[in-house]
């Protein structure tokens, strides 16, 4: 099927486009609402953005590749991003990050082999006098032990 | 000078402090913005806010209401405010509580803001990690609209004020303030020229003031004590470095945090008395002052300054870290205050596998536009790992300096010194740690460690 936002996104959409005097400042925001919707940004979704917002296919290419936050391929369910800067290395990041790895047996930027689960190395989260920490899905996991890692990790393969 | 205050971290920790109904009760929220709105003109507003002497949150450190003051009316366009609240700088963690805890000070800092520079719009722009965030904002923004202090005229002047929150998705150079423009723009956020600066062609070509969330958000509190009085709670008034501002402790202390302060606070009351200490009561080996791109003192550093016409004579031969942490007098200190969030290294920490780590922050984080940056940020990352690796020559490490030279002043934006001057700093102030590795003295396996004695490292050990 060919891709769409949903009839609440598109909602969404028409109030978005509302804040900004160009329809190229909906640009961002709208590939978060396809994101959210399907996970990644396809080939497809690029030109239905770029036919809603009249751009350039190669504009809004551009972008996707531009942003961290954009994934190009299809990712687990759940993301995992952990800490790996100085001020959490400070306080284990690095360590939480390798535990993660051996826990879910797969490297960062890997997914688990049921596709639960896609764990990355992330750049200081603001989050540096809670640390160590990570982020799963659009929480943040603060002053993690490991206890409260297994916990988090075992409920996401739920 | 430590002087805790509370006017902005007053609804912190409380229930439902970041809602109208806390703002109002506890900080007699957006009474001011209604003051304003009502009794001063707009070429008052950025009067008096030069009298605050708010030095700008963001990290450079640029006096506000003189920023304000820049602002033209255009002929045809419109003007923008814009909040930067990208919060990347390595260290920084200190714009989420704001947002998270009290949203509110942010909106009605936007609301005098806008109506001081002559704009109608503020964009907050939000990285989009920080979802917390995002939502406390648009629910403060959407109770401020329901009760009337947002819209087409707030407190019933005929003034309209919009506030919206715009979202990245994940690249810390939009939180250079050219980047950041385009990003709000629909973008690749990569850096802009200057000239034209902000304040003639900015957000969608129109004049635009860039704003960082801590700065806009003491605006409410500057304006309700009286922007003289809020600048005279800072003991560096007479340096022009004004109010209470909010200061970060992170790394190894066993207390980390966040608190607010009138400016004048030293390095070692932030890490002894409101740290609590470094953890494990090692010894201090080093702190960066402002985030990673603010170079490294060391605990041992002392104040050279016998010329009485320093700034800094005062704290001749004292130690560093008894001087009170301000935009001048750090700058005097061959460093910067940059974000005012300390991050504290006990003794034993590496100091070349933390440049080895801050080298991979940088590198991935180049945009890639200017060549020097973009390769420069590489080779620095690639030999500083060859040290560290124990394969590195003595000629590799003088060639670390000639990279780090070869950025400095050779970019569109300051990322490229923000690059280069930590690295600079790493190899001054521990140049015999690089030479240690290289001479095969040490080794990463022995000396590399980074979690000195933090919890979560410790109960890793044999795992
Ligand atoms: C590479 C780079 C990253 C920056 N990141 C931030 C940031 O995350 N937040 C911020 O407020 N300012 C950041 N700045 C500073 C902004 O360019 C700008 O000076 C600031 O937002 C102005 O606000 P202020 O005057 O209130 O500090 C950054 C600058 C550079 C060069
Ligand atoms: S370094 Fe990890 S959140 Fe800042």
């Amino acid at each position: 099927m060919a891709f769409a936002l949903t009839e609440d996104r598109d909602k969404q959409l028409a109030d978005i486009l509302t804040r900004y005097p160009t329809k190229m400042g909906a640009c961002i925001p709208l590939l978060h609402l396809c994101q959210e919707q399907q996970g990644w940004i396809s080939e497809e979704v690029v030109l239905w953005v770029s036919n809603r917002l009249d751009l350039p296919p190669a504009h809004v290419q551009g972008v996707v590749t531009f942003y961290t936050l954009f994934n190009q391929k299809p990712v687990g369910k759940h993301q995992v991003w952990v800490c790996r800067t100085l001020p959490c290395a400070l306080r284990g990041g690095v360590e939480l990050l390798q535990y993660c790895e051996k826990k879910l047996g797969v490297h960062a930027g890997e997914t688990t082999a049921d596709g639960a689960i896609t764990l990355r190395s992330a750049e200081c989260l603001a989050s540096c006098g809670t640390a160590p920490m990570m982020q799963v899905d659009k929480d943040y996991h603060e002053n993690l032990t490991p206890e409260t890692v297994d916990r988090l990790l075992e409920a996401l393969r739920k | 000078m430590l002087k805790v205050t509370n006017y902005l971290t007053k609804t912190y920790g409380q229930k439902d402090g970041w809602t109208l109904a806390a703002y109002e009760r506890d900080l007699e929220g957006y009474k001011t913005a209604r003051q304003v709105l009502t009794s001063m003109t707009k070429e008052q507003v950025v009067d008096e806010a030069k009298k605050a002497n708010i030095r700008g949150r963001g990290g450079a450190g640029f006096p506000m209401g003189v920023k304000w003051s820049f602002m033209r009316p255009h002929p045809t366009k419109p003007a923008y405010l814009v909040i930067n609240a990208d919060e990347g700088e390595p260290g920084t963690h200190k714009d989420r509580t704001i947002m998270e805890l009290n949203p509110h000070s942010v909106v009605e800092g936007c609301i005098i803001g806008c109506y001081g520079i002559g704009a109608h719009v503020a964009y907050i722009y939000v990285r989009d990690e920080l979802h917390l965030s995002k939502e406390r904002l648009w629910a403060a923004i959407k109770e401020a609209r329901a009760k009337g202090y947002l819209g087409r005229t707030p407190f019933g002047k005929d003034y309209p004020v919009e506030v919206h929150v715009h979202t990245g998705a994940g690249a810390y150079i939009c939180g250079e303030e050219t980047s950041l423009l385009n990003s709000l723009e629909g973008r690749r956020g990569e850096p802009r020229l200057k000239p034209p600066f902000p304040a003639q062609a900015g957000a969608f070509g129109c004049p635009t003031t860039v704003n960082n969330l801590e700065t806009i958000a003491a605006v409410p509190t500057a304006f309700r004590l009286g922007c003289e009085e809020f600048s005279k709670l800072s003991t560096l008034h007479d340096i022009k470095d004004g109010g209470v501002r909010l200061f970060g402790v992170n790394g190894h202390v066993n207390k980390p945090g966040v608190h607010e302060l009138c400016v004048g606070v030293t390095m070692r009351e932030l890490i002894y008395d409101l740290g609590g200490g470094v953890l494990g009561d090692r010894p201090l080996l080093a702190v960066i002052p402002g985030g990673s791109s603010t170079p490294i003192l060391r605990a041992d550093e002392k104040v050279s300054a016998p010329d009485e016409k320093n700034p800094l004579h005062k704290w001749h031969d004292m130690s560093v870290l008894d001087v009170p942490l301000g935009v001048d007098t750090f700058r005097g200190l061959g460093t910067m205050l940059g974000t005012c969030c300390i991050t504290v290294m006990a003794e034993g920490t590496c100091p070349v596998a933390s440049m080895h780590n801050l080298m991979q922050f940088y590198r991935h984080e180049s945009c890639g536009q200017c060549t020097p940056c973009r390769e420069g940020s590489a080779w620095l990352l690639r030999i500083t790992e060859k040290i560290l690796d124990g394969r590195g020559t003595m000629e590799e490490l003088d060639q670390l300096h000639d990279v780090a030279n070869s950025i400095m002043g050779n970019t569109i934006c300051a990322f490229g010194e923000g690059t280069a001057m930590p690295a600079l700093g790493f190899l001054k102030k521990f140049r015999k740690d690089f030479e240690a590795y290289v001479k095969g003295e040490k080794t990463k396996a022995k000396n590399g460690t980074l979690a000195m004695g933090s919890e979560f490292a410790t109960r890793m050990e044999g795992h």
